[in-house]
């Protein structure tokens, strides 16, 4: 991993997204229009196949590299399907199939797809058996998380135009796994946007003759979400290094503790960002708005708090020895 | 604003040796430490614990070999932190000199300051304490009284320190005083200086405080007239404040700013098992230990490149010192603590009672928090 392509490669998407993604796209988007021009200003850049191993013709980056690209894409709301189309096309080549262009999106089979509406294609995981379907060869009905984003259920499907098989270090909960991934670094990406825009109101928004900024309760309060917010970001950019370190299925447990920062900072960061907002947040014209249900959102997918505490809890009542051991275990030397 | 960068760091080469190494040590030691020993974490002291702490090189371990040091990596000294504290073990005769006042001698101190204080330390002989804290300054230090006044052959020290910790079993403490009147309508950071006292020193009155548990843990410690030597100056004169201000990084950012009530959490571990029901209260502690790593590893990291992370420091120390201050309530909220197997009783209950001094020793929850207000603009 190089610290430098992640920084560029967010850089770029920030770059991309300026002017093409704002409260009124996001707004747009909840009405139900795909949001054509960020789209294609993001499909330009040819991201999609940054997970795809080189041989297979793509970019052959790891997790570790993409997570400040999906972080640019939660600080802006995740306005296109990017993450999806990056996790569906590694999951394809994994499987031995190759990813198709234009709208890509997966999900675990069962579960509800991303964006399935505006697809052209979805990859469907069931165990280690990756399908790729044309979305247009399912029937779908439509449904929504609370942030509105398009979470639609594919009707037990047709056939599948390939089929292929995960290597077992990707696990039989593959989908579930990158999912978390994914939501965990938009989470961290789209808390740096609520805190700054909650930095920012604080900075300007006056009231008994002060900004509200000056007031200390108002200061520690946004002292306790940049806390967290830091705290989602580098949780979510260890999993990624453990997942690229050891595959997914072994790095569930470091999966879930990015999951569960991400999900509990997104609790607490967006209730002080509507705090400190106060009515301003509330509105439908106020990107806070967008954010924070999107945050409230993302920390179901992929698995909860609660889901992975849980399996978290589970791996270590079952570890031999001390559990400071078994945290240190895995710790990944670099090679001598 | 700018959003404060924590760049992920892999173990040092030769990290599970390292830690092996350890390991081993501590297991011949850890049969003699009650369950209050391991509860007490780093405001445990133990001389001889702490002697043969240093015979093994594991005291001091960044210093030069010619001062006792072990020239090895901060993040391999970072690895000989946790695997103490995540044991218990009694590490506070020789915490405060490895952490802070040894750094600050090597850094600043004169070279016959360096060969006398720095090889004493590593080995484990020479206790440190800090002598910040007054009765009438906390959290605002610079307004401290304490003063040292030049006269012939060094300096006369009068005034007051207090909440020393370890002050009565201590050889040495390095205190903040004033040297010079702050100037007029000037700042009140100007005029201090950081100087050597040896407690043993005529003039030196050391009374204990006892804490919430009951022990004498820490003391007010009076100074009427001590003489202090011309070389009791460390540094500059009157750039106290600055120099005191530099440690905080490593003060604030290491693992016992998180792992002071780890015994509690492998006890917990241990307790409840086979219960299937805490699985998710457990995770929940373990995912918040594991995110409170990465980031204490990532500032151990930056310390070794030479940056200045203070304010990740006091970020991490915040969060951290929720995570441990919370910890025992955690466990109580899965098992009565009539039910909790001895050892992890009374864990449990020390625990209980000293929690409430993590978001206050090293700096108040409030001033880390103003600190990270600051950095975001706010002040
Ligand atoms: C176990 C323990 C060990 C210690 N060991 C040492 C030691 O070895 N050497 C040493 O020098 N000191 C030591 N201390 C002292 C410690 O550094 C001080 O307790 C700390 O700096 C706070 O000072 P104070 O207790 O005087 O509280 P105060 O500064 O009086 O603060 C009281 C309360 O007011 C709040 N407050 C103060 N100013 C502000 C502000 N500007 N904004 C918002 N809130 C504010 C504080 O956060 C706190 O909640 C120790 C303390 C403890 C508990």
């Amino acid at each position: 991993m190089d610290a430098t392509i992640g920084a560029e490669l967010a850089d770029q998407v920030a770059r991309a997204l300026s002017g093409v993604a704002d409260v009124a796209t996001l707004r747009a988007l909840e009405a139900g229009a795909f949001p054509d021009a960020a789209w294609s200003a993001l499909d330009g850049l040819g991201l999609a196949t940054a997970l795809v191993p080189e041989a297979q013709g793509g970019a052959g980056l790891g997790l570790a590299d993409v997570v400040p690209l999906l972080e640019a894409l939660g600080h802006a709301g995740a306005p296109v399907p990017l993450a999806e189309g990056i996790g569906a096309a590694a999951l394809l080549a994994a499987a031995g199939i190759a990813p198709p262009d234009g709208v890509l999106t997966f999900a675990a089979a069962g579960a509800p797809v991303p964006w399935g509406r505006h697809a052209a294609h979805v990859a469907l995981v069931d165990g280690a058996r990756v399908a790729l379907h044309a979305a247009g060869s399912l029937r779908w009905t439509e449904a929504a998380n609370i942030a509105r984003e398009p979470r639609d259920t594919p009707a037990p499907a047709g056939v599948p135009i390939a089929e292929g098989t995960l290597p077992n270090v990707w696990g039989h909960d593959a989908a579930r796994a990158l999912t978390a991934v994914i939501r965990s670094a938009q989470i961290a990406g789209a808390l740096q946007a609520a805190l700054a825009l909650a930095v920012e109101h604080a900075r300007t928004r006056k009231q008994f003759g002060r900004p509200i900024g000056a007031f200390q309760a108002v200061q520690q309060q946004l002292a306790v979400f940049a806390a967290e917010a830091s705290a989602a970001s580098v949780a979510a950019a260890a999993a990624a290094r453990a997942a690229d370190a050891r595959g997914l299925a072994e790095a569930a447990f470091e999966i879930g503790c990015a999951k569960v920062a991400g999900g509990e900072a997104a609790a607490k960061g967006a209730a002080v960002a509507h705090q400190v907002l106060a009515a301003m947040g509330i509105t439908e014209e106020h990107a806070l708005h967008h954010l924070t249900r999107r945050l409230w959102s993302w920390r179901e997918e992929g698995g909860s708090e609660r889901f992975w505490a849980a399996r978290i809890g589970t791996i270590v009542q079952g570890a031999q020895g001390p559990l400071w051991g078994f945290l240190t275990s895995r710790d990944q030397e670099p090679a001598a | 604003m700018t959003t404060l960068r924590f760049d992920l760091r892999d173990p040092p080469p030769g990290a599970a040796v390292l830690r092996a190494e350890v390991r081993a040590f501590l297991a011949g030691h850890a049969p003699g430490w009650t369950p209050e020993v391991r509860a007490r974490s780093w405001m445990g002291f133990d001389r001889d614990f702490s002697r043969a702490v240093g015979a093994r090189g594991w005291i001091g371990m960044c210093w030069p070999k010619h001062y006792g040091g072990a020239e090895r990596s901060f993040l391999e000294r970072n690895i000989v932190l946790e695997e103490m504290l995540a044991a218990g073990a009694p590490v506070g005769a020789h915490w405060i000199g490895d952490r802070q006042s040894g750094p600050l001698i090597l850094r600043l101190g004169t070279e016959a300051q360096r060969e006398k204080f720095l090889p004493r330390i590593a080995s484990g002989d020479f206790a440190f304490c800090i002598g910040l804290s007054e009765p009438d300054s906390g959290s605002d230090l610079a307004s401290l009284r304490t003063r040292a006044d030049r006269v012939d052959g060094g300096w006369k020290l009068n005034g007051r320190k207090i909440w020393t910790t370890f002050g009565h079993l201590c050889d040495w403490m390095i205190a903040l005083v004033r040297t010079s009147p702050a100037p007029e309508g000037g700042s009140k950071h100007q005029g201090l200086s950081q100087v050597l006292v040896d407690l043993k020193a005529p003039g030196v009155t050391i009374r204990p405080i006892r804490d919430l548990v009951g022990e004498q843990g820490f003391n007010e410690i009076t100074f009427d007239d001590v003489l202090l030597p011309e070389d009791a100056l460390v540094g500059q004169e009157g750039a106290g404040w600055a120099q005191a201000t530099s440690e905080l990084a490593f003060e604030r950012s290491g693992p016992d700013r998180y792992l002071s009530s780890h015994p509690l959490l492998e006890a917990g571990r241990d307790a409840l098992r086979e219960d299937a029901a805490a699985a998710p209260a457990l995770g929940r502690e373990v995912a918040r230990l594991w995110t409170l790593r990465a980031m204490s590893t990532a500032v151990a990291g930056m310390l070794q490149d030479g940056a200045d992370p203070v304010r990740q420091a006091a970020l991490v120390k915040d969060l951290g010192n929720d995570f441990e201050q919370a910890l025992p309530g955690a466990m109580r909220a899965l098992m009565d603590t009539d039910a909790m197997p001895e050892e992890m009783r009374r864990m449990h209950a020390y625990l209980t009672q000293i929690t409430p001094t993590f978001s206050l020793r090293g700096g108040t929850r409030e001033i880390m928090r103003g600190i990270i207000a600051r950095e975001l603009g706010l002040r």
